[in-house]
């Protein structure tokens, strides 16, 4: 290193930082997308062909997560009910 | 017993072929029988680095398909009469190894060598399954580079999924991190991952660290594995590592940035 590098390598500091930063949500993901038991993705399409038969909603609305916390896993379902107004306006 | 150790890393060009090379070279000089496989099927180099291309008569694929015997393919070391060497073949047949007939060659190795050293093609394809399948222990190769570590991260998680072990259910392979091509001057102006960094992300244990040097191109411009060059901090490394390997306490070397002179630091290097 020489006392011309030193005006020239403030600009570059930091970059690892920012690149460990990228590589720990990108691996978190991938993990993630990994982590799910063989049996999840059949497991959500025959979900939603129950849940499509009795209330009429989109495959876009229905969400199937599964997640790890500690020891225990959680499957999360959330569905968004059509809103029930223009059900009630179609009855009357 | 012996231990089948499969060097991998996912991307290429990080030093899979000259770890592979100076692993199992110090291995062999420690007196244990050592053999170290070239998986990279249609393009071999590890000959080169090895320095026994010219001797190259028969190759892994030949064996597999029974055109040799393993005693016909096996090259011996110019140098070291532990050491052996199974060159890949140039075949452009990618499908040339299976499961089974890779398996059969690995078992009879297994009756006649302490370390079998299996230097993996880059990639994730057929070609690093097969030469990590039937692995007791892995070598990953990273570079503190941001491509390198997520190709090793999903190395592991081919060794903890798709592994003969894995598979089995038996105790997982046991895996070590060489971090390689480090610079601890940049690592120290913030512009390289620090070991620190790559052990969190990766999580898991390292046992050596090769520094940035010129020695290794000069060693496989030779075709003498860098470990054997006892002057260069490249070398060095690779020796702490295998020590390290077979159990023994040594600490890491070459992480600090080496103190300059005076008029070196005024006027550059």
């Amino acid at each position: 290193m020489s006392i011309f590098d030193y005006f020239r390598r403030k600009t570059a500091k930091g970059s690892a930082a920012v690149a460990k930063e990228r590589l720990h949500i990108v691996m978190a993901h991938e993990h993630r997308a990994k982590r799910g038991p063989d049996y999840l993705p059949a497991l959500k399409r025959e979900l939603m062909e129950v849940i499509t038969k009795y209330v009429q909603v989109s495959r876009d609305d229905i969400k199937v997560n599964l997640e790890r916390h500690g020891d225990c896993e959680i499957l999360e379902l959330n569905i968004a009910l059509p809103e029930e107004k223009e059900e009630t306006a179609a009855a009357n | 017993m012996s231990k089948v150790i499969v060097v991998t890393s996912g991307k290429g060009g990080v030093g899979k072929t000259t770890t592979s090379a100076s692993f199992a070279a110090g291995l062999a000089s420690r007196g244990h029988r050592t053999v170290v496989i070239d998986f990279d099927i249609g393009l071999r180099n590890l000959d080169l680095v090895m320095g026994c291309e010219r001797r190259v008569v028969y190759d892994f694929v030949n064996v597999i398909n029974e055109e040799a015997s393993l005693k016909q393919a096996l090259i011996r070391d110019k140098v070291d009469n532990n050491l052996y060497i199974l060159p890949a073949s140039q075949t452009r047949d990618k499908d040339a190894l299976t499961q089974d007939k890779v398996g059969k060659v690995i078992g009879e190795l297994r009756e006649s060598f302490d370390y079998i050293v299996c230097d993996s093609p880059a990639g994730i394809e057929k070609g690093a399954l097969m030469a990590l399948f039937y692995a007791d222990e892995a070598l990953v190769v990273t570079n503190p580079e941001i491509s390198s570590v997520r190709d090793s991260d999903r190395i592991l998680g081919m060794l903890a999924a798709k592994s003969l072990r894995a598979i089995e259910g038996d105790e997982p392979i046991k895996e070590h991190l060489v971090v390689s091509r480090y610079s601890p001057e940049r690592v120290q102006m913030g512009e390289m991952l620090s070991l620190d960094d790559i052990q969190e992300l990766l999580g898991i244990n390292l046992i050596g660290v090769i520094p940035e040097s010129e020695e290794v191109l000069q060693a496989s411009n030779s075709g003498v594995p860098v470990i054997r060059d006892e002057r260069s901090k490249s070398g060095q490394a690779y020796q702490d590592m295998v020590a390290r390997f077979l159990g023994e306490d040594v600490p890491m070397r070459f992480l600090e940035v080496e103190k300059k002179g005076f008029f070196s630091r005024i006027f550059g290097a």
